[in-house]
């Protein structure tokens, strides 16, 4: 894997902030987007730009081809045997709301559980609130081992006869955790417990089939893969999706409107409801085109060089705060740390001022932060450009500015 | 070194209230307590007031958060002691607009609060300088709220 060369496919990256050359280590929160994909967007607005499913001319007929042709990519990307199993959503959010609000209120009844975990960004947290609340249900949490990874020892009582639906990240945005699915599913579906998985932070950095994962859900969105912002996929079963109402009604999702009822079009349609962010799904399809041409598995051995190198550069900085597992074989490529006691949000502003970006902050997890037992933290993540010398800069750039902050101390 | 053009914000005395804050403890008796929290950073204040005669005479406060909040804080507990409630109201209306840039603080004996007027340059944390002093003008509210009836 060549990083100079992919780093040329990213316009952004010739940016300087304040002067200085942009070190880009915020890709967990988005990443940045290949030419292809920002042609591909500009592209469709000069030369395609129709509403789909409706018009009876050219056009329009293209622009749903195109976007179509990306429900098929993401179906055969992420190893979904079926179009019909791609849901279009705004983002991952949207996506769990779906599936919190569809079928849990469908499934869910006064009394039952729901098993998160102790890593789950808000958006993994709050859907299920708002259902266990309206149903009377009871959230539970799977707690965590001391190095951030799931504590697995009491999960056979923690999915007990009361659980419906396990939901879980795949990789945590703040610990980097890599979490066992194909282990919890085994576990869960033999009582009949669902498992919806949260990926955002994982399909974007290594292979993912969900035919082999066997989850029932698995949610992710566009822009953290290199595709642009405002489109979330869905997977679930075709048929607990088909068992499931509507999450949204109106324009496109329906076969025949009353004045009092309406019917539904089959799947994936009847979830997706109003017109699309449809410019951004066509240009989605050459964010996954991309990373496929570099290899999913490159881009895995890539990011475990980057997360190795950058956790033994930082242990050795005084007073260095490292949450999450040390290991990169769980681990991907995120780093949250803390530098003495400046504050995360004094370390961005300061490491702003060389040109890097770093989030700082409760990362939308702040369960996690009462964990962690910390009001935020500093995150460095990496992705396919990420290089090691931008790594090293970063690591050197921290030891100026515990320096700068302790001056006269 | 480029941090240099950051010496307005961190100015040596916000540093110095960030790693030595004053009354930075909490008091055994209190008329009012109340927390602030600002979500965008995680920064958290607590503020405890004791009153004698219609004046501040304790003040103690607990926190976690960036170097501005807590600074900001630890500044606020010096401002206010042994001002009456309308004094209080009036200090954190001036500072609030030494925030918007609409009071003049060069002209002024402000004491410590001049060296957070260098945080208006950075808009994202005027919110962390603020926290300390809204939590206090919500505490002043709920104190005359709970005084009134007595």
């Amino acid at each position: 894997m060549d990083v100079k060369k992919i780093r040329k496919d990213f316009p952004i990256l010739n940016q300087k902030i304040h002067g200085k050359p942009l070190v880009y280590l915020d890709s967990a929160a988005t990443s940045q987007k290949p030419a292809s994909v920002i042609e591909a967007l500009s592209q469709y607005y000069e030369s395609m730009n129709a509403n789909i499913y409706r018009g009876i001319y050219a056009l329009s007929e293209e622009a749903t081809q195109a976007f179509e042709a990306t429900r098929k990519k993401v179906a055969q990307f992420m190893g979904a045997k079926e179009e019909r199993s791609i849901l279009f959503t705004n983002n991952t959010t949207e996506a769990i709301n779906l599936v919190a609000a569809s079928w849990g209120r469908k499934n869910v009844k006064a009394g039952d559980e729901i098993l998160l975990t102790q890593m789950e960004h808000h958006s993994n947290i709050v859907p299920w609130q708002l259902l266990a609340q309206s149903q009377g249900a009871t959230l539970k949490y799977i707690p965590l081992t001391s190095d951030g990874q799931l504590d697995l020892s009491s999960l056979d009582s923690l999915l007990s006869d009361r659980t419906k639906i396990l939901a879980v990240t795949h990789m945590s945005n703040v610990l980097g955790t890599i979490n066992p699915i194909k282990e919890l599913v085994a576990n869960a579906h033999p009582k009949g417990i669902l498992v919806l998985v949260d990926g955002a932070q994982a399909i974007p950095h290594f292979k993912i089939d969900v035919s082999d994962l066997d989850c029932d859900f698995y949610a992710f969105s566009a822009h953290k893969m290199l595709g642009p912002t405002g489109v979330g996929v869905l997977y679930g079963k075709p048929n607990i999706l088909e068992s499931m109402p509507p999450f949204l009604g109106g324009g496109e999702m329906i076969l025949e409107v009353y004045a009092d009822y309406a019917t539904w079009k089959p799947l994936p349609y009847k979830f997706e409801a109003g017109t699309p962010n449809i410019g951004s799904v066509i240009a989605f399809v050459k964010a996954m085109e991309y990373l496929e041409k570099v290899g999913m598995d490159e881009i895995r051995a890539h990011e475990k060089e980057i997360t190795r190198h950058a956790l033994l550069a930082l242990q050795e900085l005084e007073g260095i705060t490292i949450f999450g597992p040390k290991d990169v074989e769980v681990k991907g490529g995120v780093v949250s740390f803390a530098l003495a006691d400046i504050h995360p949000h004094d370390l961005g502003q300061l490491l702003d001022q060389e040109g890097i970006a770093i989030r700082a902050g409760h990362h939308c997890a702040q369960p996690l932060m009462r964990v962690l037992n910390v009001p935020a933290t500093a995150r460095a993540s990496f992705y396919l450009y990420t290089t090691i010398s931008e790594v090293d800069f970063l690591v050197e750039t921290l030891k100026k500015a515990r320096r700068y902050f302790y001056r006269g101390f | 070194m480029a941090f240099e053009a950051l010496d307005d914000l961190y100015r040596e005395v916000i540093l110095d209230h960030f790693k030595n804050p004053r009354n930075h403890a909490p008091l055994s008796a209190f008329d009012v307590e109340q927390e602030g929290y600002n979500p965008l950073c995680g920064d958290q204040i607590k503020l405890q007031l004791q009153f004698e005669n219609g004046r501040v005479v304790k003040i103690g406060f607990m926190g976690k958060g960036c170097s501005i909040s807590q600074a900001s804080a630890s500044i606020l507990t010096e401002e206010i002691q042994g001002k009456s409630i309308s004094e209080i109201e009036e200090e954190i209306q001036f500072f609030k607009s030494m925030m918007q840039g609409e009071a003049n603080v060069e002209d002024q004996d402000v004491g410590d609060l001049e060296a957070l007027s260098g945080v208006r340059k950075f808009p994202v944390r005027i919110k962390c300088a603020l926290l300390g002093w809204t939590t206090l003008e919500e505490a002043l509210t709920f104190y005359q709220e709970k005084t009134k009836g007595a």
